[in-house]
């Protein structure tokens, strides 16, 4: 009966299941490698991405857009308009007698509608306290890291025109 | 008693370690990858398209180390490999 005998003193699974797991781990830490490879690929290609849409970026066209009229608006008083879309939600406020400045409303942090504070001389988000500065919209405070998209305004037989969009 | 040397381990354990090595430095270039690709898309949505070169430079040499990386653990393990098949 010797011929019955197994000639290997290992259990029977082990020989019907010959895959050792130093060699799985090597197979697995292999993929695992080329994974990471790929990933550091996306990587690459999403910043080639973001290089070739500033290459070829087109400077936007705005419409013109009549906001208000010179007078309408008192000194530290505020309308509301859009600009360019319906969509877009902005901000004109009367600094002093012969200066207006508006900007987009969405504040560059979560998007909520920044209001003009008269007694800070700021434009305010009440959701996470993030403050601008109403002469040129740059951050004052909390945040928001980019400064507010700021809209370029043009005087027009004493009427403000919107005319663009100025994002830094 | 005393450490056992590199040369004093088996060439699989010695292959382990150089991937696992690889592979960590591999990680590493990924996680500063993905710092500078958000550094760079937050930057150009915020209207500045200076960065994106230098950026894509950056990411693009890391990419390579990462690709060099690789064909050094896919060397070390068709080394062990051949090394195990001859013993």
């Amino acid at each position: 009966m010797k011929w019955l005998r197994r000639s290997s003193s290992d259990p029977l699974w082990k020989e019907e299941f010959s895959v050792r797991t130093a060699d799985e781990r090597y197979v697995t830490r292999r993929q695992l490698t080329k994974f990471l490879v790929l990933t550091s690929f996306g990587m690459f290609v999403g910043n080639l991405w973001i290089l070739v849409r500033s290459i070829f970026l087109k400077a936007p066209s705005y419409p013109q857009q009549v906001v208000a009229r010179e007078g309408d608006i008192p000194i530290g008083g505020v309308k509301l308009f859009t600009f360019p879309t319906k969509d877009d939600h902005c901000i004109l406020v009367r600094t002093s007698e012969n200066e207006h400045v508006a900007f987009s409303q969405k504040c560059t942090h979560l998007s909520c509608a920044v209001y003009f504070s008269r007694e800070n001389n700021r434009l305010e988000c009440p959701c996470h306290k993030g403050f601008f500065s109403v002469a040129d919209g740059s951050v004052l405070q909390g945040p928001p890291s980019r400064p507010l998209p700021k809209i370029v305004l043009e005087s027009h037989d004493g009427q403000l025109v919107a005319v663009g969009i100025k994002t830094s | 008693m005393t450490m056992p040397s590199n040369v004093d381990l088996p060439p699989k354990t010695r292959g382990l370690t150089a991937i696992a090595g690889a592979m960590s430095l591999i990680a590493v270039l990924l996680i500063v990858q993905i710092w500078l690709l958000s550094a760079a898309l937050e930057s150009f949505l915020s209207g500045k398209h200076n960065t994106a070169l230098p950026a894509a430079i950056f990411s693009g040499i890391m990419f390579l180390i990462c690709v060099g990386l690789y064909l050094f653990v896919d060397r070390v393990d068709s080394d062990v490999r051949h090394s195990a098949g001859d013993h």
